[in-house]
């Protein structure tokens, strides 16, 4: 394997669509509730060991070899919000394309035929990463650490946010990012043996319906 | 029940049948310490049952459960007579609520508990696991109030678990309270609300007719899951106005 494909996979600029969703973070700005730094890294953090540690899990069992269908329904059972479900289909759909062309696989084959219009994207990142020869460590890793980056620049957009700022809010994260890996990992190898039962459930009302208020506005700079 | 010394083990348990005649038979109705279950006056077809607390409680190292049981064509509606308080404990430890619902084909179960209360220095894991046939019709209102009065919260965890022909529908869990993991408290989960409830509505015809996403006011919305369900979330922040939406919410999806 080589390492350096997870910073192929976690850059920014990787052509997975990422830029145009801001992970709740336009609602929340529109509502009041992100104004600066100190709300931002308070919603990163609920963010991060909520839905970032659903996705960390779901892309580190895709990893392990667990069924992607079976991920996929989880995922749709972990996501009331039928905005949200959408996103992340269409999160999916992009990163797919990207896959493909970087590290062509069968199985991601098999997936893009399955789901026509996309796969829920964590499940896609673990297949991504199986297909780049990382570990399950490693997609972890990126599907939690996309979980917070998302809404951190989306924020110097909507606020005209220092980005020195929105980077001290993720290097400040860290130590808990850590945690939510290791956390994911340990969730994804009782999903091997268990079942995706064992995948965590964490949700965070005001995401959902954040959602679901900003899916209905008539104009918005993010898709999401 | 049972009660040593780490905490009370209390469980309650129900059946409900269709009894051959048009309503519905309770042939199981075992009340246990601190959780009774009493019938009242049913309406129709339908048997009404009240979960009475004996008690206070569940208490740190408490475990309680409730079962109920809603056979094929039964029509069970349970209330409670008065809110849950979930209160620190003399030992040290979590307490455990655990709601096992099980609904048949045809079986109808209207699950309208009062609020649960968590209050300071509690420490309460609450599991509502249902299990429902695929023509089986539920509403269920789940409604967590974080605190009495002024009140700064205990810890609080919830899941909330709904299979229907065997596949999951909803998995979710909230974590609330000193303790919980960071953020729960911030923009992306509560931002500082101090009630939290869901509706959930479950029908057979959902599954060709979903309702439509919407919001319900500024801080509730009411959504299709991937599934013949419909879920209601709401934030507020206090129970009388959290009650208020979801009452509201259940008279629009009942009309």
């Amino acid at each position: 394997m080589s390492r350096a494909a997870l910073l192929v996979l976690a850059d920014g600029r990787f052509p997975a669509g990422g830029h145009a969703h801001s992970g709740g973070a336009e609602a929340a700005v529109k509502a009041g509730r992100i104004t600066g730094a100190d709300s931002l890294e308070s919603f990163c953090r609920g963010r991060l060991h909520t839905a970032g540690l659903v996705s960390s899990a779901l892309a580190a069992s895709a990893v392990l070899g667990v069924d992607p269908r079976l991920l996929d329904e989880a995922a749709d059972a972990r996501t009331p919000s039928p905005a949200l479900r959408t996103a992340a289909r269409k999160l999916g759909r992009q990163l797919m394309r990207a896959a493909r062309a970087s590290w062509p696989s069968t199985e991601l084959d098999a997936l893009a035929r399955e789901f026509p219009k996309g796969a829920h994207q964590p499940v896609v990142l673990g297949l991504a990463a199986r297909a780049a020869g990382l570990e399950a460590v490693d997609a972890a890793y990126c599907a939690a650490y996309e979980s917070v980056s998302g809404p951190s620049s989306a924020t110097v957009r909507l606020l005209s946010l220092d980005p020195f700022d929105a980077t001290g809010v993720l290097a400040r994260l860290s130590p808990e990012l850590d945690r939510i890996a290791d956390r994911a990992l340990e969730a994804a190898r009782r999903v091997a043996d268990e079942g995706v039962d064992a995948l965590p459930s964490a949700s965070a009302p005001l995401l959902e319906i954040g959602a679901e208020a900003h899916a209905a506005w008539p104009v918005r700079l993010f898709a999401s | 029940m049972t009660a040593p010394g780490a905490g009370v083990r209390a469980t309650a348990r129900l059946v409900a049948r269709d009894d051959g005649r048009g309503g519905t038979a309770l042939p199981v109705l075992e009340s246990d310490g601190p959780l009774a279950l009493r019938r009242t006056r049913g309406s129709g077809t339908e048997a009404r049952v009240m979960l009475v607390g004996a008690m206070s409680g569940p208490l740190g190292g408490d475990h309680f459960t409730v079962e109920a049981d809603i056979r094929e064509g039964a029509r069970l509606r349970l209330g409670s007579a008065a809110a849950t308080i979930a209160l620190p404990g003399q030992t040290k430890g979590e307490a455990r609520y655990d709601v096992r619902l099980t609904v048949a084909d045809d079986g109808e179960l209207h699950w309208l508990p009062e609020q649960l209360i968590s209050a300071g220095g509690s420490d309460l894991y609450v599991t509502t696991r249902i299990d429902l046939g695929a023509t089986s019709r539920l509403v269920l209102r789940e409604e967590q109030v974080l605190g009495r009065a002024g009140e700064e919260p205990g810890r609080l965890s919830s899941r909330l678990v709904l299979r229907v022909a065997g596949r999951t529908v909803l998995d979710q869990e909230l974590a609330c309270g000193p303790g919980a993991p960071g953020g729960w408290d911030g923009p992306a989960v509560l931002a500082g609300h101090r009630a939290v409830g869901q509706l959930l509505v479950v029908r057979p015809e959902f599954a060709d007719k979903p309702v439509t996403a919407q919001m319900l006011g500024e801080s509730a919305t009411v959504v299709p899951l991937a599934g013949p369900a419909a879920l209601v979330t709401a934030v507020a922040p206090d129970a009388l106005l959290l009650r208020r939406v979801l009452d509201e919410a259940l008279a629009t999806l009942s009309a």
